[in-house]
């Protein structure tokens, strides 16, 4: 989309709400919703990539260097930090 | 132009689908539908409707289906009634927010309970606010007009919008009647083939039925609105060319003999039809009555409705569905609300009649006249009426 949702006039709206241009679900920033976020600590983490592998929204983003860190898609979830085979990642409310 | 036919109205429907040349049907059958899409099968099977006929299990499967068909950009019918308009429900407004030019047929039918298969409107009435142009035929004839017309109207990418053609079950669905149909090279020139505006189709690939965020809801609520009530202009457009062809003129608010009428009878349907005997009767013996048939229900034709009753002191409203608990039948509030902005406006007055396949005559009708002048006399005592309820 090339603007932000709310500033849509109803004339701009397909016919239909049919979507005409693909992936556009990217501009919607779900990591919005969040209340707490992922932590690694990189000096216990292996580089494994079980937190990218169970990650269910695709907010796990590989870094240079092998590390992982969340993107602006992680809804807070923490699955990554239940699953860590090394315990690296902690959850922190959003306001710390 | 166009040849004489005698033959049950539902059977005409269905040569009027075919003639329309749908692509895709699916339905599931239910009295008193059951002919129109009976006849559409057995075209199919037949080889003389090029089509696809889904049989699915249920309405909800058929208003489900139909959309999918039409997604995929073919030209799509189907047919149902109460209950099944009933099971349809929550799909009917998918559709139409889809925008899908989907045709259907209503054959008007009372809704349990109590269980009956008679006519009323209740079912198409429940079902008002699905967002579809609707529409209602009197007779035979405008059954098989309107059905070659809705394509055309649905179709247009102006509208783009799915319809309803409601004919009265059994009164008309299960009658005889003498029909003129066109030739089939006239529906042909009249109703070119359908080039939907997105289709399912993974060159162009597009997202249908996305979801929308209270940011968009109301935009695209409101993009519909002005799509249905913008959908006028095309109705009457098509109602014009059709009438160049057939000889056959349509009007959102038909008229019969009001001129000079102090008192307006207004109604949908076929039971128009019995009005018209009543208003002739009564005009016979100078009472200068008239009568409205309401043809166009969505879009409401406001301004065709607000000079049509010009000059009327009275307008008596003769619903065919309840809202209870409410205002009166939906019709008569809706005609009361088109009304009320006028500085100078007649008294509108409720008479429900012919609930459940009740049986109508003329005399009902001169006696709902009766009825509303002493009513307006002594002022409204209650909301409406239930004409000829018992007790």
């Amino acid at each position: 989309m090339s603007k932000p949702m709310d500033q849509y006039a109803w004339q701009e709206i397909e016919i239909g709400g049919v979507l005409t241009e693909p992936g556009n679900a990217r501009e919607y920033n779900t990591g919005d919703w969040r209340s707490q976020h992922p932590v690694w600590t990189k000096s216990r983490c292996i580089r494994c990539g079980v937190c990218w592998t169970v990650c269910p929204e695709a907010g796990i983003s590989e870094e240079p260097g092998g590390y992982f860190d969340m993107n602006t898609y992680c809804k807070g979830c923490g699955i990554c930090a239940k699953e860590c085979v090394t315990g690296c990642i902690a959850m922190v409310p959003e306001e710390e | 132009m166009g040849h004489r036919v005698g033959m049950e109205v539902s059977i005409a429907v269905s040569h009027a689908v075919q003639m329309a040349r749908a692509e895709a049907i699916a339905a599931y059958p239910i009295t008193p539908q059951t002919h129109i899409v009976e006849h559409l099968a057995s075209m199919v099977a037949n080889g003389e409707l090029e089509a696809e006929f889904l049989n699915v299990e249920s309405e909800h499967s058929a208003m489900s289906a139909c959309i999918g068909m039409s997604a995929a950009g073919a030209r799509t019918y189907t047919a149902t009634s109460s209950q099944g308009l009933a099971l349809m429900y929550e799909i009917l407004f998918i559709a139409s927010a889809m925008r899908f030019p989907i045709v259907m047929t209503v054959a008007n039918r009372a809704l349990s309970g109590p269980l009956n298969i008679w006519n009323d409107h209740g079912d198409i009435m429940a079902a008002r606010d699905i967002g579809w142009i609707q529409i209602f035929a009197e007779n035979g004839q405008e059954s098989y007009d309107h059905t070659i017309m809705a394509f055309k109207i649905a179709e247009n990418h102006k509208v783009l919008l799915p319809t309803i053609i409601n004919l009265d079950g059994f009164i008309l669905t299960h009658v005889v009647e003498a029909q003129e149909f066109l030739e089939q090279e006239q529906v042909d020139k009249f109703l070119p083939s359908y080039h939907p505006r997105f289709t399912l189709d993974p060159k162009r690939p597009v997202t249908m039925g996305a979801f929308a965020m209270p940011e968009m809801y109301t935009e695209v609520k409101f993009a519909h609105e002005m799509a249905l009530r913008n959908s006028y202009d095309q109705i009457l457009k098509v109602w014009k060319e059709y009438g160049d062809l057939s000889g056959r003129y349509y009007h959102p608010v038909e008229r019969y003999k009001t001129e000079g009428a102090k008192v307006l009878l207004l109604i949908m349907g076929s039971l128009a039809e019995v009005a018209e005997i009543a208003v002739d009767e009564l005009r016979e013996a100078g009472d200068e009555v008239g009568l409205l048939k309401l043809r166009l229900w969505r879009p409401f034709p406001f301004q065709d409705l607000r000079e049509a009753v010009n000059g009327a002191d009275l307008v008596i409203v003769c619903d065919r569905a309840l809202s209870l608990g409410g205002a009166a039948g939906p019709v008569m509030a809706e005609v009361r609300s088109a009304l009320y902005p006028l500085a100078e406006k007649p008294a509108v007055l409720g008479y429900t009649v012919g609930l459940g396949g009740r049986d109508i005559q003329p005399s009902t009708f001169k006696d709902v006249v009766r009825l509303a002048r002493a009513e307006l006399a002594q002022g409204p005592q209650q909301e409406f009426h239930i004409f000829g309820v018992r007790g």
